[in-house]
């Protein structure tokens, strides 16, 4: 028998533009029916929960299951409220690129649980080491929203001095770290983080977020790596949005397994989430925070979410995606789904809905009007000086030089 | 004969290509259906298939990597790294293993890949879409770099990188895919249209790896550019009224030391235009070269136009980028020393 020819595989989408979009391919468990092991577990007790997806809100809005955090109507209302905010700031700032404000803009829409969650899950000395599309780790610890925008305009008052793009933000006393236009680079510092909080037997953690086509990068590995032999308290989740720019998560694998199972062949527990549900992303991160706090080491967590947005202001996703795919996708939109359980257990009613979009609406647009006044991209920056500070901690004759020659 | 933009010009060699070698293939991040974030790679997969024009994972060590190795099994592969500030993942594959590997294996394995990258700024893309990294590919023995200023220019230098045995990197001024443009950033944006070298014709054709351009003949000083620094030098060389000679070097390595040298020892001055950072710039090994060979013919030192020695600067874009008005100081400098 002659062996058969060989092929090259390269995978494709169930869907592109002019297609009907689909996801009937994803197996989509009930809620409620993933079991929650102690955290006292050990790696290989759970070996099936990479491929499971830990769901708490059912289809009606109740919360069910073990994994269900029991959070207060305070907590819900917080965490509602910082993805309202996100949506509504970036709606706003989308727009203001479009008029020419900022230079570039990137929206988080459909994603905001998965950074609003963590953020209030999480202590104050923690880190966060995010991707560009968390801001809502920002908004729910109420983050100045005219600092951010004077960030989005690179004015005057920009607080990174006009030397970073719009969005890439840092905010260290939100334990936000420092964000780059490179994607999955800083998903070692975390781990690296961490170790020093264990180093100096102190009881601070870390979070770090990458999108599941950055798992490609050898950062990913390398961090997991580390995060494994030196069992360091971190959290390291992977914002599964099925989409990086235009290659589906086929291109970064998924075909073949779950981003979660990821975990397993470096001995790291690993878990699978809805990430469009604030109570699992919530009940999720508090899980691994525990063992994390606990010396138990570190938890990868795959947040199961969908991009409802383009890449950023420079992408048009209806160029390679069905244009309504995203009304296809099965898990839904977490804002609603958020609203949809508070409004169940009765902590949430139409006016106050509608009061917490004016109020939120008021406020994002007065803190644009306030960036504005001090000026828009291109019509205001910081003063020139700055382009040469913080190249060193202190200036080498280059930089004295450089700026004698500009005279400034 | 068409005309093209840089963008054009470049997907009509790389079709050309594809068309004529099966042995070519062409991949990266959004590369394949999307046809790549700049469009460099537009229709391609439609028209070739997908497994000669695909989408890639996001790992730049791996795009290369893989490329390499099918460079060596005998095909010809071209490489796209979305933007060339994302090639550093893969500066291992391409300093340890693309440039070593005819040396080490003595012949027995080679890497004739092409790596292509837009880089440079201009775009207000801040520090991660907007860098100028060539000199540390120059300094690595065994890659070759490339660098168009204009369409017709991208299409001859892609094929003949493609067709090339060697490991090369094609730098793609992303400024000027659209249009060229000189530095002045408050005046209209032009496009390619009526310039003669966006007239591209069809078919093969290659430009040699290595070999320089005079743009402008002249007599009192050599201006040395590559890349988007081509057009902007013939602005600051208009605005000083300088009877300058330009050279579009076209190819960083090999480096056509013979055209520089002759122009240098004509002229008696040297002005090296680049818009990465100054210090361990290219600009330094070229002006160490013109003073090693031109000595005793130098009217005044070489005199270098570069960018700051800080990161790309999202704000002060323009501060930062070597315009024409600092060029016009440095020809008034060298002229008047």
């Amino acid at each position: 028998m002659n062996p058969p020819r060989l092929e090259l595989h390269v995978p494709t989408p169930f869907a592109r533009p002019g297609e009907k979009a689909s996801f009937k391919h994803l197996e989509i468990g009930q809620a409620g029916t993933v079991r929650r092991p102690d955290v006292a577990c050990t790696e290989a007790e759970i070996r099936d929960l990479p491929y499971a997806l830990i769901r708490v809100l059912d289809d009606d809005g109740n919360a069910i299951g073990p994994w269900d955090p029991s959070l207060t109507a305070d907590h819900l209302r917080r965490g509602l409220r910082a993805m309202m905010l996100t949506r509504a700031f970036d709606e706003r700032l989308f727009r203001a690129h479009r008029q020419g404000k900022t230079s570039f803009y990137m929206t988080s829409t459909g994603e905001e649980a998965i950074g609003a969650a963590p953020s209030l899950a999480l202590a104050e000395g923690d880190m966060c080491f995010p991707t560009y599309r968390v801001m809502s780790w920002l908004h729910a610890r109420g983050y100045p929203l005219v600092t951010m925008v004077n960030q989005i305009f690179s004015n005057e008052k920009d607080p990174l001095k006009g030397r970073q793009l719009p969005i890439l933000f840092s905010a260290r006393e939100y334990g936000f770290y420092s964000l780059s236009g490179n994607v999955g680079s800083r998903f070692g510092h975390a781990v690296g983080w961490a170790m020093a909080s264990a180093y100096k037997n102190d009881d601070k953690i870390a979070l770090a977020y990458i999108g599941e086509g950055a798992t490609a990068e050898g950062d990913f590995h390398e961090a997991l790596t580390f995060a494994s032999v030196y069992r360091a308290p971190c959290i390291l989740c992977v914002t599964n949005n099925q989409w990086a720019i235009s290659s589906f998560s086929g291109i970064a694998g998924a075909e073949m397994t779950t981003f979660a199972a990821k975990a397993l062949a470096y001995g790291l527990p690993g878990l699978r989430v809805d990430g469009n549900d604030f109570l699992a992303v919530t009940a999720a991160t508090q899980w691994a925070a525990e063992r994390a706090r606990t010396n138990r080491g570190a938890t990868l967590i795959e947040f199961f979410t969908y991009r409802a947005s383009g890449h950023s202001t420079s992408d048009d996703p209806t160029k390679y995606r069905p244009a309504d795919e995203a009304e296809h996708w099965p898990l839904g939109d977490p804002i609603k789904r958020l609203k949809q359980h508070l409004a169940l257990i009765g902590e949430w009613s139409d006016e106050q809905d509608q009061a917490l979009a004016n109020e939120l609406h008021e406020t994002v647009r007065a803190a644009v009007k306030e960036a504005e006044a001090v000026g828009t991209h291109g019509k205001s920056k910081p003063s020139l000086r700055e382009m040469f500070e913080g190249v060193f901690k202190d200036p080498d004759w280059r930089v004295i030089e450089q700026r004698r020659e500009l005279e400034i | 004969m068409a005309m093209m933009n840089m963008i054009q010009a470049l997907n009509n060699a790389l079709d050309e290509k594809l068309a004529q070698d099966p042995d070519v293939l062409t991949f990266g991040e959004d590369v394949g259906y999307f046809g790549g974030v700049f469009r460099v790679t537009d229709k391609l997969q439609e028209k070739h298939g997908l497994t000669r024009c695909f989408d890639t994972p996001i790992s730049e060590g791996g795009i290369i990597a893989v490329a390499i190795g099918m460079g060596a099994y005998g095909l010809r592969p071209v490489a796209e790294i979305q933007f060339a500030d994302y090639i550093l993942p893969a500066f291992d594959q391409l300093v340890s293993e693309a440039a070593r590997l005819r040396y080490r294996s003595n012949g027995e394995f080679w890497s004739p890949i092409t790596v292509r990258s837009p880089y440079g700024g201009g775009i207000f893309g801040g520090q991660t879409h907007s860098q100028s990294p060539e000199a540390i590919f120059a300094h690595i023995t065994g890659l070759k770099t490339v660098i168009p200023s204009n369409p017709y220019d991208a299409k001859g230098l892609l094929i003949a990188a493609i067709e090339d045995d060697d490991p090369v990197i094609v730098l793609e001024p992303k400024r000027i895919y659209n249009g060229p443009f000189d530095g002045r950033h408050d005046q209209a944006l032009k496009t390619w249209a009526g310039h003669p070298k966006a007239e591209v014709p069809a078919g093969l054709y290659r430009i040699p790896l290595g070999q320089a351009e005079i743009v402008r003949a002249g007599r009192e000083v050599t201006v040395l550019a590559y890349g988007t620094m081509v057009h902007v030098a013939l602005a600051g060389i208009e605005e000083a009224e300088v009877d300058a000679e330009l050279i579009d070097l076209r190819s960083i390595v090999p480096l056509d030391v013979d055209t520089i040298v002759t122009s240098v020892r004509k002229t008696g001055r040297c002005v090296i235009l680049h818009e990465a950072s100054r210090f361990g710039g290219f600009g330094g090994e070229l002006s160490a070269l013109v003073q090693e060979r031109c000595f005793d013919h130098l009217k005044a030192p070489v005199d270098r136009v570069a960018g700051w020695d800080t990161p790309y600067p999202h704000a002060f874009e323009w501060d930062y980028f070597p315009g024409p008005a600092r060029l016009v100081k440095a020809l008034r400098r060298v002229m008047e020393y």
